[in-house]
């Protein structure tokens, strides 16, 4: 049986958020301490061993991410702690930094200094104003002890555009421009904010990091599944009987997540499908629960562990409905720049809206998976690029769903 | 150097390079449509995607720099399907207007349309239903063949420095839009017109003015008379067929005629009195302690640019009208009275490389001869579908002369079509004036070349003159900060709103790169030098006018009918 | 405080221009025109960009709208607790559609996309404050600390 593990939640509802006193109590600020103890080459080495990858949903590895910046040689470099949240299902970092804002800061803290930077941005989405206070009450206190040292942390707020949760856009929007993906090449590590070398980690990767100081990266690279080790805390939505949030292993099953922790499919009903990481995961039918949900495992049955979120739905549930609110929050949510992600998202929209009005035909299923298939590898950022994979998957695993309803 | 192989072809390119490049240079040939060869990779159009050995996802050649050891395929299926399929989507929000936009025949989207033989396009046909706005006399936009490249916002914003266009919400109701969204006439639009050249499609373009020429050459009353501006010689051959430059001046005449204009003459004669009354402003300036340093005041995109973003700065404007307001102030006067024809009846037409004389001859100062002075602006391209709809041959059309009284011209009024051209032109004459020798050598090739900001210092008998060329607005605005900030040393300032001068001018055949600006401008060198007078205070029909109606530069008829004044635009917003 | 007195306070502020904004927003409930070429002269960026940005993000609106603005959460896990009987009774309940303000411009009603409180959908937001496990009759209350 599935059982909890806190890591990233080791605090959460027992210590006063707003106390920095009670994390200190709890722990907290030792492994900054320790860290800036150590050569900063032998720190980037410990977080590279324990093998962390990033918990916003691409799944680099973290210090090889530091390394870069650490690397690059520039008078001014920049740690931001990505808190953009936008996938829909998600809320795992609002309760991190509801919870244990100073895990946040301590880990973006310990990033400053192997890398060199004096200067930290939380770039909170738009919708979290409420955290945003939070965060600026923890700032305060955090410099008012004294911890923090130099290095320096100021919280910008987002303001309602889901494209800012990839790196690049929430740099153009720290830096007051429209949310556009860049292109990379060059990568954050060597360009970023700016034109500064800047790291980007997700609430989740940095809350991590004081512990894999503390601990040591062997004790974390031990944790779960050995390509994607340690924990990742899922938040359960949709038609299971437990709607809350977990931590857990990455090891751990879907199946366990579902049934376990879960506590199975609400209502008595039976199990249809489940999409995990976000409104941009796949959807997973019951023959594949027993998957890790690690990066990897996930990976190769064609979903993604993304954002942790798991949206469970039911026998009752018509795919192609729920696909429908997907794809318009995707033609709502692409920023425009790049033409197949602008045209194609409201294509997919249209074709979709198309069939759940009983007004497609097979063609249209197939210029649908045409569609996706040329968006998920021609679009410039992952937003385009990810955008088809609810489709796709339903088309592949539900396809009586959309068949039943063609002319 | 890196090593990489295109479709099977090995090669060494230089680090940096994009696959694009690499591509290039080994003469595979990659579709674009957001890339511009003068402005920053974009990578947003996607339409150049190709496959990298080892990555699932495709790059786009356009902004992926190469790697050593890179293998790169750019024909397969994968690929082809890739690009197919985002033509298809662009062109299903686009108008299906082909036959009836302006850019049929000359469009990016509609060639690509043809190279991947788009036939039955599976989406299904959605415009966005914006209305074209026509607010400007020089430019419309229709918003509904925008494909969202940005091309022209960037021309604005960073070549131009105007920031005329920006974008409007995102996703698939994303636009570009002038200033907050209103009509372009409200945004501070100075209707250069480089947008135009930037533009892949026909979503910008200049507002076309045919149909009055035909009406006017249809009436037995009126009598047409065209002035032809000193760019567009070199290029409008480049709209009928014929190389840049490969249309003899006289055969140009000559097909003016065919088209109904009843007397044809010259902007070329106006530039060279411009010389006169400009270079005789500065000598003024100079001696009397007036505004300096002075700036010429040819190029209406620019005096636009000075009423909106320099209005501190217009006592510095030479007060000379431009040659096109000199020209018309001048036919329905000098010229009716000496070809005894009622001015009345005069309708006086000029051919320009330029979209901002549109609204030029449409300010209300311009009407000193009593009449409005110039009645219709055509651009380069207009009178270009002129030619082509009449069907002229060029190549077996002989060739006519210029009419009498303002159809001469030197050397010197030639080279007003390129940047430099105006400061040469009028440190040829300035020199024999100030100093009274011949000048012997009378290219001054510090002043030439489409370079953004060229400088020169000439020694007028002791007096050291520093001067600078600007060409592009953007140039221009680094000039005029200074100027600004009380810290230009120079005494005579020439710009040009243009990139390259008058021959990349807004109303000039589409010019996708300043290689073909270049083109131009030694063309206009070559034909200077073809020309037996190359100095304006030579041209004997400027002589003449001196003699038998303006007396003397400067004069009061010259400052009746030649000089001006400026206004600031005030405008909403910068 | 004017827009004028507000902006300022985030000149030095670098890229502080959606920080302005959403002061603005706080104080006014959308962009107008003005604000947005004050921030541009402010900030030392173009108009139409400053435009370009206001315009970009949902949170923004560059047209008036209601003092209240309540936004329905209609995402996929929302969506399957019956977001949409919810958008149905506020509808009803205000007298206007999605998109629309009160005549009295107390209340602006908007679609959004997921707000992060999905552990009791279906959401909505009123200035950003979250009402969870929305019902269609628990509306008019919640509606009522607002007038």
């Amino acid at each position: 049986m599935a059982e909890e593990m806190r890591i990233v939640l080791r605090n959460y509802g027992k210590i006063d958020p707003l106390n920095i006193d009670e994390y200190i109590a709890a722990g907290g600020y030792k492994a900054l301490e320790k860290a800036k103890g150590m050569n900063k080459i032998d720190l980037i080495e410990e977080v590279k061993k324990s093998n962390l990858r990033g918990r916003g949903g691409a799944g680099f590895n973290c210090g090889q991410k530091w390394f870069f910046a650490y690397q690059t040689n520039a008078d001014q470099k920049y740690v931001v702690c990505n808190a953009d949240e936008g996938e829909p299902g998600t809320y795992k970092d609002r309760l991190i930094m509801q919870g244990d804002p100073q895990s946040v800061l301590e880990g973006m803290a310990v990033c400053g200094y192997a890398i060199g930077a004096n200067k930290g941005f939380i770039y909170c989405r738009g919708e979290y104003p409420y955290v945003v206070d939070i965060l600026n009450q923890a700032i305060d206190q955090a410099k008012a002890k004294g911890v923090l040292g130099d290095f320096d942390i100021e919280v910008r707020m987002g303001a309602g555009a889901y494209v800012c949760g990839e790196e690049t856009a929430l740099i153009e929007s720290i830096e007051g421009h429209r949310g556009e993906p860049r292109f990379k090449p060059p990568f954050p590590g060597v360009e970023g904010l700016w034109g500064k070398p800047t790291i980007i980690n997700n609430v989740e990767t940095f809350a991590n990091i004081p512990v894999i100081v503390d601990k040591g990266g062997d004790w974390y690279a031990a944790i779960g599944a050995p390509s994607y080790p340690g924990t990742k805390v899922l938040t359960l939505t949709g038609d299971v009987n437990n709607k809350t949030f977990f931590e857990v292993p990455t090891s751990t099953t879907i199946r366990e997540v579902v049934y376990g922790l879960g506590g199975g499919v609400a209502g008595g009903k039976k199990f249809k499908a489940v999409q995990i990481g976000g409104t941009s995961g796949g959807f997973i039918p019951e023959s594949l629960l027993d998957t890790a949900i690690s990066f990897d495992a996930m990976s190769a049955i064609g979903a993604t562990l993304g954002s942790g979120a798991v949206f469970v739905m039911d026998e009752s549930r018509d795919m192609v409905d729920v696909v429908s609110k997907i794809t318009k929050f995707f033609e709502h949510e692409s920023c425009g720049k790049c033409a197949p992600c602008r045209e194609g998202t409201a294509r997919m929209n249209e074709l979709v809206g198309k069939i759940k009005g009983g007004k497609g035909s097979a063609a249209d299923i197939a210029l649908l998976k045409k569609l996706g298939g040329v968006m998920s590898i021609a679009c410039l950022c992952g937003l385009g690029q990810a955008a088809p994979a609810p489709v796709l998957t339903t088309i592949g695993h539900f396809a009586a769903d959309y068949e039943d309803k063609l002319v | 150097m890196i090593n990489v192989t295109i479709d099977g072809i090995k090669t060494s390119v230089p680090e940096g390079s994009t696959i694009l490049k690499a591509a290039e240079s080994i003469g595979v040939k990659i579709p674009t449509l957001c890339n511009h060869p003068d402005q920053a990779v974009k990578g947003n159009c996607r339409v150049c995607v190709c496959e990298v050995e080892g990555s699932r996802l495709l790059s786009a050649a356009c902004v992926m720099p190469v790697w050593e050891g890179m293998v790169v395929k750019t024909r397969t299926p994968k690929v082809v399907e890739a690009r197919k399929t985002i033509l298809e989507l662009i062109l299903s929000n686009h108008p299906q207007d082909c036959l009836n936009c302006i850019r049929n025949q000359n469009c990016e989207l509609q060639t690509l349309a043809e190279e991947y033989f788009i036939r039955d396009n599976p989406f299904s046909q959605k415009t966005r239903g914006m209305a074209k706005d026509y607010s400007t006399p020089a430019i419309f936009r229709d918003p509904d063949k925008c494909i969202l490249c940005r091309r022209c916002v960037e021309a604005c914003s960073v070549i131009q420095s105007v920031n005329a266009l920006g974008l409007d919400q995102r996703g698939h109701h994303a636009m570009v839009v002038p200033t907050m969204g209103w009509d372009l006439i409200d945004s501070p639009c100075v209707m250069c017109g480089q947008c135009i050249h930037a533009c892949p499609v026909g979503a910008i373009g200049e507002v076309e003015e045919i149909d009055k020429l035909l009406a006017a050459i249809a009436d037995p009353d009126t009598v047409v008379v065209t002035q032809i501006a000193p760019a567009v010689r070199v290029a409008i051959g480049e709209e009928v067929g014929l190389a840049t430059g490969d249309m003899p001046m006289d055969v140009f005449a000559a097909g003016l005629r065919q088209i109904g204009f009843d007397y044809v003459l010259h902007t070329n004669f106006t530039a060279d009195l411009t010389i006169l009354e400009e270079g005789n402003e500065l000598l003024k300036r100079l001696k009397e302690g007036g505004t300096l340093p002075m700036f010429t005041s040819c190029s209406p995109g620019w005096i636009n640019f000075c009423e909106t973003f320099y209005p501190d700065l217009l006592d510095n404007l030479s007060t000379c009208k431009s040659p096109q307001q000199m020209f018309g102030a001048l036919a329905k006067t000098y010229w009716a009275e000496k070809s005894n024809i009622d001015p009345a009846k005069i309708y006086s037409v000029s051919i320009m490389p330029c979209t901002a004389k549109k609204y030029e001859c449409s300010r209300p100062e311009m009407n000193d001869s009593g009449f409005r002075d110039v009645d219709l602006v055509l651009t380069t391209r207009e009178i270009g579908r002129l030619f082509r709809m009449s069907g002229i041959d060029f190549n077996k059309l002989a060739g006519s002369h210029f009419d009498s009284w303002m159809g001469a011209y030197t050397g010197a009024a030639v080279i007003f079509g390129a940047s430099g051209g105006v400061m040469e032109a009028a440190l040829r004459t300035v020199y024999e004036v100030v100093t009274g020798q011949t000048l012997e050598n009378v290219n001054f090739e510090v002043t030439r070349g489409i370079q953004g900001i060229k400088e020169a210092e000439v020694d007028l008998n002791g007096t050291v003159v520093k001067v600078a060329i600007a060409n592009g607005l953007s140039n221009a605005r680094q000039l005029m900060d200074e100027v600004r900030a009380g810290t230009s040393p120079y005494h005579f300032i020439e710009i040009m709103a243009c990139p390259g001068g008058c021959i990349g001018g807004g109303g000039q055949p589409i010019t996708k790169s300043n290689a073909k600006r270049v083109e131009r401008i030694n063309q206009i060198y070559v034909e200077d030098e073809a020309c037996e007078i190359r100095k304006s205070h030579e041209n004997p029909e400027v002589k003449a006018i001196y003699e038998e109606f303006l007396h003397e530069p400067l004069g009061h008829q010259s400052h009746h009918l030649l000089h001006t004044h400026y206004t600031a635009k005030n405008k909403k917003t910068l | 405080m004017s827009y004028k007195e507000i902006i300022a306070k985030y000149a030095e502020v670098p890229g502080g221009i959606i920080e302005a904004f959403h002061a603005v927003e706080k104080e006014l409930s959308f962009l107008p025109e003005e604000a947005i070429a004050e921030a541009a002269r402010v900030f030392k960026v173009p108009a139409a960009e400053a435009f370009g940005v206001a315009s970009f993000y949902s949170m923004f609106s560059t047209k008036a709208r209601g003092k209240n603005v309540i936004r329905l959460c209609e995402s996929a896990p929302c969506h399957v607790a019956g977001a949409a009987e919810v958008v149905a009774a506020i509808e009803k309940e205000l007298g206007i559609r999605m998109g629309e303000s009160t005549n009295d411009g107390l209340f602006a009603l908007e679609f959004t996309e997921c707000v992060g409180q999905c552990q009791a959908t279906p959401v909505i937001t009123i200035n950003s404050k979250p009402y969870l496990d929305v019902t269609p009759a628990i509306i008019p209350n919640i509606l009522a600390e607002y007038k």
